[in-house]
């Protein structure tokens, strides 16, 4: 019999885009293949922090090097949970135009979101709009 | 012959340009702007481009990757030219049916399968 993977959790704040997302992608891979994810929610969740952690970065905090970006990650064998906080000024999600309608097809920005809405289980922006959660559920019904 | 770069190989195949990524995580979002400017490079001395795009290295695009080859489509379209995606895998693709893209971009299985589509 073997014993399950301990919790796995980290707070991290985030000061330059590029360490920031190498270390955070590096411990999640980490703890998702210890907890026993398989390549599908990898490639998901992957995809989901960077959208999030280079969003928090370039328009959250507008690419000011002053401000950081805080992150916390808590995974076990049923689900994969993380926050992203900018130090911006938040933002109404609903206001970004449908990158999918025929208008907005060609638009070569604004993606980022949804892409992090269709891999990912539950997505939330809490208000002002500068901290995002989101959470893979493993095992979905 | 072979022309290295960074991030990209471009080769003229009878009078097709092939693009191929050498990487297989090369469209991360921090190497996404110089992969840009070398795909508008390979075009720009160009009219009428033909080029096919070999995605079969290419296991993870970010939505910055989706922008930059779209700016790359239009500069192709703006020199008459024809631009085809080819050999992504499942996931990859998954992420231009998410998007829509695949109405935009002209998406085939294989690199003869692209080829056969061009005029």
């Amino acid at each position: 019999m073997t014993t399950p993977a301990p919790l796995f959790h980290c707070d991290h704040t985030l000061c330059e885009l590029r360490t920031g997302l190498e270390l955070v992608q590096d411990e999640v891979a980490t703890a998702l293949a210890a907890h026993g994810y398989e390549d599908g929610a990898m490639f998901a969740i992957r995809l989901a922090l960077e959208e999030a952690i280079v969003n928090g970065f370039r328009h959250g905090n507008r690419s000011d090097p002053t401000k950081c970006v805080f992150f916390r990650a808590t995974i076990d064998s049923v689900s994969a949970e993380f926050e992203i906080e900018d130090q911006g000024p938040g933002f109404d999600p609903r206001m970004i135009p449908d990158p999918t309608e025929d208008d907005n097809l060609e638009i070569p920005s604004g993606r980022g979101v949804m892409l992090i809405k269709a891999y990912m289980t539950d997505v939330e922006y809490v208000r002002p709009g500068n901290k995002l959660r989101m959470r893979y559920a493993k095992l979905r019904a | 012959m072979a022309k290295p770069s960074s991030h990209i190989s471009v080769r003229k195949i009878d009078g097709v340009t092939r693009i191929d990524f050498l990487d297989r995580n090369i469209l991360d979002e921090l190497n996404i702007h110089q992969i840009g400017e070398e795909l508008l490079k390979s075009v720009e001395s160009e009219f009428r481009p033909k080029v096919i795009v070999v995605f079969t290295n290419v296991e993870h695009m970010s939505s910055a990757a989706y922008g930059t080859f779209m700016k790359f489509n239009e500069r192709v379209k703006s020199r008459d030219g024809q631009l085809r995606l080819c050999e992504l895998k499942p996931r990859v693709y998954e992420g231009f049916v998410i998007t829509k893209l695949n109405r935009i971009f002209s998406i085939h299985e294989s690199w003869a399968a692209a080829l056969d589509t061009l005029t």
